[in-house]
C-alpha cells in the first residue's frame, strides 16, 4: 500500500463480505421455502427473504465497489485521499442506514414500514429492488454524493489516468441513474420504462465501467504489462459495452406495453452485450500470459481471470440464451431468468469484488501477498463458489427449460403451480448447491485469518526470488 | 479502429437478417411497403455516398504519395455526402405524410430504423470528416503518419458499403 489513506477500504470490504454472508443466508432461507412452502412461515415470509436476498446483494456490492475505489483512486492519483475522514463517516451512515433497513424489512410489515418513513410523501417504495424506504434511499444519494466529492477531490488533485476516469464516469453514472429510482409514474408502463433506467443501466451499463476499470487495475498492478496496452483494451471495451448495453435497454422492453419497435432494438443490441464480456475474457487472459513478472499474490490474478470467464459465461452466454424477442416470449420471468441473474451477479460483480479484497487485503494488511497456505485456501473458497454457482445456474436452467417446456411451449399447458410440483428435485438440487457455496464462502473466510507474518514474508521472499 | 468497424457491421448484419426473415414471414406487408418507397431518391444517395467515398479515396492516395490536392479532394467529399441527409429527410417526410411511420408495421419499423441508424452514421462520419479536413490543413499528415485518416476513411467506406447493402435489401429485391 502506497499512501496511509488508502487503508479507508479495509472497513468497506469487511462490511461487503459480511453483507455477503447475509446475502447467502437469505438465499439458503429462499432455496428451502421453495422445497418446503411454510419454512419460517410467519417470521419470514417468501417475499421478504426475496427482498433481503436481492437488497443486501447490491448493498454488498455498493461497498465494494466504493472500497475499490477508495483503495485504487489514491493509488492511480498519487495522492492521498482528499479526506479519510469523510470516508469514515460516510461508511458508518450508510453501513447503519442499510442495517436499520433490513431490520425494518425483517421486524415491521412492509406496509407498516412504508407508512412509518414517508412513502406517502413521495412513493418510491413497493418496486423489485428499488424497496428501500423514501429516507434510505435519500440516504444513498447523499452518501453517494459525499463519495463522489471526496473522489472527485482527489483525481482533481492527482495524477489523471484512464483507469480512474472510467471509473469515476462508471460512478457517477450509478448515482445519476439511482435519481430514477425516486420517479414512480401511476401508469405501469411508464414506471416500468423508467424502472429499468437504475436496474438495466446499472447492470448493463454503467457497473460494466467499473468492473473494467477495477479488473484493469489489478491486471496493471499483477503483471506488469504496459499501461498503454492496458488503457486500450479498456477504451475498446467500455465502447462496446454502451454501444450494446445503452440500448439492449430494449431487451427489458419487449412485453410491458413500450412500442413494438423495441423488439427489433433490444434484439439486436442485447444480442450483441455478450462481446464487452468476451472482450473481457480476452483481455485478463492476454495480459496474464503476456505477464512482465510473476506477482506473489496468485490469487488475486486468479480472481482476475475468473470474473472473466465467469461474467462470459453468466452475463454473456446465459443472457443471450433469452434475449431475442421470440425466445424470451417463452421464456420471460421463468427459471431461465433466475439462472441468469444468479452466474451473471456473482460473474461479474461478486467475483471483480473479491478480486480487488483479494488483491488490496494482503496490502492493507501491510504485505505483499498472503502466506501460500493461506492463498491455498482461498483459492478453495474459490473454486466452491464458483463451481456451487455453476451448479445453482445449470440446475436452474434445468427447472426454467422444463417449466417452459410444460407451462408454456405447449398446446396443453400446465397450471403453474402444477409445474413447480413437477420441477420439484431441481430446487433440491439447487439448495444442496447453495450449501456448496455457502461452505465456499465460509473457506474463502477462513483464509483471512490463516498463516501469520512471518510465513508471508517468507513466502512472498521466496517468490520474488523465484521470479527472478 | 477494425475492431469499431466489425462490431458496426455486426449490427447492421443483424438487422439486415432480421428484416429478412421478417419478410418472409409476411411477404405482402413487405412488398407493398416497398412500393411505397422512392427508389430514385435511394438511388441517387447511393451515387452520392460513393461519389463523396470516391472523393476521400483519392484524398488518402495524395496523401500516402504526398500529392498535392489531398485537402482539396477531402474537403469535396464533405458536402457531396451532406447531400444525402436533406433527400433522406425529404423521403422521411413524404413517408410520413402518407401517415406511414416507425410503428405502422413491421417493414417501416424496419425501415426507419434500419435507414435511422444508418443516417445517424452518416452525421457521425461527416463529423470525423470535418475534423480529419481541420487536421489535414494543420499538416497533421505530413510525416507520413496518416493512420487517423485512413481509419476514418475506412469508417467511411464502411457507411457507403452498409448503403450499398441496405438499398437493394429494401428498396429493390421483391
Amino acid at each position: 500500500m502506497k499512501y496511509q489513506s488508502q487503508s479507508v477500504a479495509r472497513l468497506y470490504f469487511i462490511a461487503a463480505l459480511g453483507l455477503f454472508a447475509g446475502q447467502i443466508l437469505f438465499g439458503l432461507i429462499m432455496g428451502l421455502q421453495y422445497v418446503i412452502g411454510d419454512f419460517l412461515f410467519p417470521a419470514i415470509p417468501f417475499n421478504v427473504a426475496r427482498m433481503v436476498h436481492t437488497n443486501l446483494l447490491i448493498v454488498w456490492l455498493l461497498f465494494g465497489f466504493m472500497g475499490a475505489a477508495y483503495f485504487l483512486v489514491p493509488e492511480e492519483c498519487e495522492t492521498e485521499l482528499y479526506s479519510p475522514k469523510l470516508a469514515v463517516v460516510l461508511f458508518w451512515v450508510f453501513l447503519i442506514a442499510g442495517a436499520l433497513t433490513i431490520v425494518g424489512y425483517l421486524m415491521v410489515p412492509y406496509a407498516a414500514l412504508a407508512k412509518m418513513t414517508g412513502n406517502d410523501l413521495l412513493p418510491t417504495m413497493g418496486r423489485e429492488f428499488l424497496e428501500q424506504p423514501l429516507i434510505t434511499k435519500i440516504g444513498i444519494v447523499l452518501v453517494a454524493l459525499g463519495f463522489l466529492f471526496n473522489l472527485g477531490m482527489t483525481v482533481l488533485r492527482g495524477r489523471k489516468t484512464v483507469i480512474t476516469s472510467v471509473l469515476m464516469i462508471g460512478l457517477i453514472g450509478l448515482a445519476v441513474m439511482f435519481l430514477f429510482s425516486f420517479y414512480n409514474p401511476e401508469n405501469l408502463v411508464r414506471d416500468k420504462f423508467y424502472w429499468w433506467w437504475v436496474v438495466h443501466l446499472w447492470v448493463e451499463g454503467v457497473w460494466e465501467l467499473i468492473l473494467g476499470a477495477i479488473l484493469a487495475f489489478v491486471l496493471i498492478k499483477t503483471t506488469g504489462v504496459d499501461r498503454e496496452v492496458i488503457e486500450k483494451w479498456l477504451y475498446m471495451i467500455i465502447a462496446m459495452a454502451l454501444i450494446t448495453g445503452i440500448l439492449g435497454t430494449g431487451h427489458h422492453y419487449f412485453w410491458i406495453g413500450a412500442p413494438e419497435y423495441w423488439q427489433w432494438l433490444g434484439s439486436i443490441f442485447s444480442a450483441m452485450e455478450p462481446i464487452p464480456f468476451f472482450m473481457m475474457t480476452m483481455f485478463a487472459f492476454t495480459m496474464v500470459r503476456k505477464r512482465r513478472r510473476d506477482h506473489p499474490n496468485k490469487a488475486a490474478v486468479m480472481w482476475a481471470m475468473g470474473t472473466g470467464v465467469m461474467a462470459f459465461l453468466g452475463a454473456g452466454v446465459w443472457g443471450f440464451l433469452h434475449t431475442l424477442a421470440p425466445v424470451n416470449y417463452y421464456t420471460h420471468g421463468t427459471q431461465i431468468t433466475a439462472s441468469h441473474g444468479h452466474l451473471a451477479f456473482y460473474g461479474a460483480y461478486a467475483m471483480i469484488v473479491m478480486c480487488i479484497i483479494s488483491y488490496a487485503m494482503p496490502l492493507i494488511r501491510g504485505r505483499v501477498a498472503n502466506s501460500q497456505k493461506s492463498q491455498r485456501t482461498e483459492l478453495w473458497g474459490f473454486w466452491l463458489m464458483s463451481i456451487s454457482m455453476l451448479l445453482i445456474t445449470l440446475f436452474l436452467t434445468g427447472a426454467g427449460i422444463l417449466q417452459v417446456w410444460m407451462q408454456r411451449y405447449t398446446d396443453t399447458p400446465l397450471p403453474f403451480m402444477v409445474v413447480q410440483d413437477k420441477i420439484e428435485i431441481f430446487y433440491w438440487l439447487r439448495l444442496i448447491s447453495g450449501v456448496g457455496f455457502m461452505a465456499g464462502l465460509g473457506v474463502y473466510f477462513w483464509s483471512f485469518f490463516i498463516g501469520t507474518e512471518e510465513e508471508a514474508a517468507k513466502d512472498n521472499a521466496q517468490m520474488m526470488a523465484m521470479a527472478k | 479502429m477494425w475492431l469499431f468497424i466489425l462490431a458496426e457491421l455486426s449490427v447492421f448484419a443483424l438487422f439486415f437478417l432480421l428484416f429478412s426473415a421478417l419478410r418472409r414471414y409476411d411477404p405482402e406487408t413487405f412488398n407493398a411497403g416497398q412500393q411505397l418507397l422512392h427508389p430514385v431518391a435511394g438511388l441517387v444517395n447511393t451515387l452520392v455516398l460513393l461519389t463523396s467515398s470516391g472523393c476521400v479515396a483519392e484524398a488518402i492516395v495524395r496523401l500516402r504519395q504526398h500529392r498535392p490536392g489531398a485537402l482539396g479532394w477531402w474537403l469535396l467529399s464533405i458536402p457531396v455526402g451532406a447531400l444525402y441527409i436533406p433527400i433522406k429527410l425529404w423521403e422521411y417526410k413524404q413517408l410520413v405524410a402518407a401517415g406511414h411511420d416507425l410503428d405502422s408495421n413491421a417493414f417501416f419499423t424496419g425501415y426507419f430504423l434500419l435507414t435511422g441508424f444508418h443516417l445517424l452514421h452518416v452525421v457521425l462520419g461527416l463529423v470525423i470528416l470535418l475534423f480529419v479536413a481541420l487536421r489535414i490543413k494543420q499538416g497533421a499528415y505530413r510525416q507520413g503518419q496518416i493512420s487517423g485518416a485512413e481509419s476514418s476513411a475506412c469508417y467511411w467506406h464502411m457507411v457507403d458499403l452498409v448503403w450499398v447493402i441496405l438499398f437493394p435489401l429494401i428498396y429493390v429485391i421483391h
